[in-house]
This record gives C-alpha cells, structure tokens and sequence, in this order.
C-alpha cells in the first residue's frame, strides 16, 4: 500500500504550468529523489503532496487519506524539513523540540522524553540549552531533522536537505538519512545534488518545466540515458579538437574551454588525445550526466 | 478549501497561542515597559497636567475622564501592534507560520491563534491601566470591574481588524497607512481625549461608526459607577467589527498563502 500516490496532477500559477500532469506513488521504506533544476517544480509538488495548496487537476493521496481535504490527519503520520529554514528564532534549541512537538498534541511528558533521544540522534545533545542564533547551518539543519521526527512520522519530505552546507555537514545528514531508512522510514527528498540522489534513492524522477522526464534507479537512469563513458577534455585547443572528437565519441558537448565527449567505447577518444597536449579526465558516466543530458546545460534562475 | 468560507473555530489554536506565550515569557521586560509605559505617561501627564487648567470635562476631574479613554485606546494599541507587526514577522520573516502548518494544524487555525494571542496581550495591557486608575483612586465603583470584561472585546476587535492589514502587508512599511489613516484618527475622534460632542457634526456623525467610539462609550460610565446607557448595543457593534474583520482577514490569508 503507497504511503503516497499522486496522479496527473496539476498547479497552474498566472497562465503557466508549474506541475503538469505528475504521477507516481511511493512504498513505505521507499527513498524516492526528485531531480530537477531550480524552477521545475519539485518543491510545488512537496506542497502539493502536503496539502498545504490547492491542486488545480489531479489527486493526492498521502497516508492513504485523501489531500487537501484530509491533509491535517495525513500530516500526523508525516514529517517535514523544509528548504528554508523556520526555526523559532527566540527559543532554544530544546524549546524548538517542545513548542513543535505540540503542535501535533503529543503529550508533553512523551515530547520530553523524547529530546533527549532526537538531540543525540542529531548531534546536538551538549546544545539543548543553546539559543538558535548560536547554531552553525549543519546545526540548525539538523535540529529541523529532530524537529520533523518530533512525531515519530513514517513518511518524511525533505525540501534540499543539504543545499548551502559544507561537505561534514553533509555527509553527516546523509549519513542519518540512512540510518532512518534503516528504521523502515520511507524518505521523500528533492535535490540538486546529484551525489545526494545516487548515494539515497533507490529510485528517483527528473522533473523538468513541471513534468517527470525520466524515472528509475540511478542505475538504470544511467544506462537508459547516457553511454557509459565520459571523458572530460580541457584546454585552449579543445576548440579546434572538438571537431576531431565529434567523429570519435557518440555525442560531444562543449562547454567555454571544456567538452564532454560520450562514448560506448573510449579508445580511438583516448588515442586521439594522448597525441596531444590537452589536460583530460577519464570517468564513467554519472546521474549528473543525465541530468543535464536531459535538463540542458543552459542556467536556470 | 474555499476562500470564502466561514472560519473554522477550533482548540488546534492553542498550542499556536502556548508558542506566542513562551516567547512572550522570554522577552516580557521589554513588551510590558512598552505596553505600560506610553499609555501611563499619557495618563499622568495629559491628566494632571492638561487637567490642572481644565474645570471638570463631562462631570468629572479630566484625569479620570481620560483613564477611561486611555484603558480603551492602549488597548486597540497593544492589540494593534501584536497583530500587525509581530504578526507579520511571524508569518512573512521567520515564516513561523509555514513551521506550524507543516504540522496537523491549518492556516485557519494559525489565524485564530494570532487573533486570540493578540487580544491576550492587549488584556494585559488594558488590565496594567485599569489596575492604575484603581491604584490612583480615580474609580471607585465596583462596576469597573466589568471593564475587564469589556476589555478582550476590545481586543478581539482591533487584533482582527489589524490582520486584514497584516493579510494584505507586503512589507513593514505597509503599516504605517493604516497607523496614520486609521489608528491615529481613531484616538482623536472617539472620544478618548475630549468628549465626541466637542466635536463639528460632520466628525461626530464618523465617530459614531468607529470602534473605538463603541468601546470608550461603555467603559467610561463603568469606570465613573454608572450603567452605561445602550451598553448592548455598543457590545453588539463591537461583536460585529471583530467578527467581521475576522473573516475578512482569514479570506485575505488564505487567498494570500494557500495558492
């Protein structure tokens, strides 16, 4: 049974599609990533799937209640780390726990109880008495991970949980993220990082102009979408070489004085190369690959 | 959820309310110098000041004429200023708001919660101003106790009427119009200072509409020991207001955050 199931669904802002026509469903213990550059909808969706908006088309069912219009019981079940972080700024870190924890009418001994156990979950156990204007951003991100486990959820979203932290920071999230899939707890997460996506999700979806472009394991995503090499050239002369290796590789893309050359098979790239004094660099295909094979390599602000 | 309809009342509120307090708790030095200071310098300096060259304004020592104004006016202040900036700071710089809806409790709820906070701290506000006029022996009636009754009223009218603007706010600036064109002539008009019969008809005929005018119209007989004449009806208007402003500003939330 899906904890979350979405259908064609639909949010239309001033004229423009935001979310046109998504659909997919996530099983309990699940980590499903939503890829996408900045604009594609990922965190429309999230709202969405919260009922904290009004869809315009389609259907959300989260804990097999139907949403918006059973949106406040779903969300018992249900937590959540937003992008931006919305600590209470005047409390302590220990209060942010309490204050949040009623907010869900736990009884107030079971929230104390649990603190202790959610600060040391999140590595601020010596911290509780701490102010939030103390806190270094990994900090904060993760006192809004104890915060969103304040309920003990079985499903949590998670809005670019590392976006904006340094790779300690990181890397001690994700490695918590883990040990909550362990627990049976099925994730939601959007991201850009595509590391993030190929360590976590065991399946994910690209979303791009509002739609699902791809979805799949990133496993699969990769040998759907993208020749298994890459061989990464740079240099002043990579102009000029570009045209040589456009008979070599399968697809080349140039990028100011880098090209991106894919292919099945590397040699003749490689040969080419080393008759050369260009610096290069020999890597197997990754999601990242992917995702701007498929998004396009163009900003998005 | 339709924009439109009715607010839903519900105890959800509370825990909302319960934050508002805690933060209160922490920062109530500041918030009760503030909320106690002003109205009181007014009441001393108007009252014994401006009173000492007055004769008597409405039958009475100008002191205690104004102290009743005064209860009313800080009150419409302090829940004023609740529902409007720290309202505001709440929902659109610390998005506490998006926090909390995050958990099983909707905008209308948060909403509530703003409007009953709101009128709780201007209740202690009115209350610090009637436990003064007491202290000073300018009421000796035990009808003024019913101000304290009065008082949350009073409370409720001005946090919601405040959260139509906070609602349609864009930033802190936005409060300044409604300061000057609404708040400021509301004091001067309603008869917190002088009596609404001091004024041109053209004014008198405005105050009776304004909130205020309703508000000191049954706490200043309360306060002198009287029964205040009409005291339902006033009551009534007052119900309206704030029950009016508070749907129109639950609408006006929710066409603002839930789009």
């Amino acid at each position: 049974m899906a904890v979350l199931a979405v259908s064609k669904l639909r949010k239309v802002y001033g004229g423009e599609e935001v979310v046109a026509g998504v659909s997919f469903a996530i099983a309990p213990g699940e980590c499903f990533g939503l890829l996408g550059p900045n604009g594609a909808g990922k965190t429309t969706t999230l709202r969405l799937c919260l009922g904290l908006i009004e869809p315009d088309g389609g259907s959300v069912e989260l804990m097999q209640r139907p949403v918006p219009g059973e949106a406040r019981p779903a969300r018992v079940r249900v937590g959540v780390v937003p992008q931006m972080d919305n600590l209470d700024p005047d409390f302590t870190v220990e209060e942010n726990l309490l204050v949040y924890g009623r907010y869900f009418k736990i009884p107030e001994r079971s929230i104390r109880e649990r603190i202790p156990r959610l600060l040391e979950f999140a590595g601020l156990a010596a911290r509780a008495a701490s102010s939030i204007q103390t806190l270094s951003g990994g900090m904060k991100r993760r006192l809004t991970l104890a915060r969103a486990l304040i309920n003990d959820p079985d499903l949590i979203f998670m809005d670019e949980p590392t976006t904006g932290l340094d790779p300690q920071a990181r890397h001690l999230i994700w490695e918590r993220l883990k040990q909550l899939l362990a627990q049976g707890k099925t994730i939601v997460l959007t991201t850009h990082f595509m590391e993030e996506a190929e360590r976590l999700c065991a399946r994910l979806a690209i979303m791009d102009r509002g739609r699902f472009i791809t979805e799949g394991s990133p496993r699969e995503l990769i040998a759907r979408h993208i020749e298994p090499h890459v061989v990464e050239v740079h240099g002043d002369e990579v102009v000029e070489w570009t045209d040589e290796a456009r008979g070599l590789a399968t697809r080349v893309e140039r990028s100011g004085d880098t090209a991106f050359c894919y292919a099945a098979d590397p040699a003749q790239l490689l040969a080419s190369l080393s008759r050369r004094a260009l610096r290069y660099l020999h890597r197997p295909a990754d999601l990242e690959d992917v995702f701007l094979k498929l998004t396009g390599r163009e900003l998005r602000d | 959820m339709k924009a439109y309809a009715l607010p839903s009342m519900s105890l959800r509120f509370v825990p909302v309310w319960r934050r508002n307090l805690l933060v209160w708790r922490k920062l109530a030095g500041a918030s009760i110098l503030g909320n106690l200071a002003d109205p009181l310098i007014y009441v001393l300096g108007l009252g014994y000041g401006l009173g000492s060259m007055l004769p008597q304004v409405g039958g009475v020592p100008y002191i205690a004429f104004l102290a009743a104004g005064m209860v009313c006016s800080s009150t419409m202040n302090a829940a004023t200023f609740e529902a409007m900036y720290s309202a505001f700071s709440r929902m659109h710089v610390q998005r506490t708001w998006d926090a909390i809806m995050n958990a099983p409790l909707d905008l209308d709820d948060v909403v509530l919660a703003e409007l009953a906070w709101a009128a709780s701290k201007s209740v202690l506000s009115g209350a610090a101003i009637l436990a003064v006029v007491w202290l000073l022996g300018l009421s000796h009636s035990l009808l003024s106790l019913w101000v304290l009754a009065l008082v949350p009223l009073v409370g409720l009218v001005f946090g919601a009427l405040a959260l139509v603007v906070t609602a349609m706010a864009r930033s802190y600036d936005f409060f300044t119009y409604y300061f000057t064109l609404v708040i400021t002539p509301m004091n001067l008009l309603c008869g917190v200072f002088f009596p609404v019969e001091q004024l041109p008809a053209a004014f008198q005929a405005i105050a009776a509409f304004l909130p205020l005018t309703h508000a000191v119209a049954i706490a200043r007989p309360l306060l002198l020991g009287q029964i205040p004449p009409d005291a339902v009806l006033h009551a009534l208007v007052l119900l309206a207001y704030a029950a009016a402003g508070f749907y129109a500003a639950t609408v006006l939330f929710r066409r603002r955050l839930l789009k």
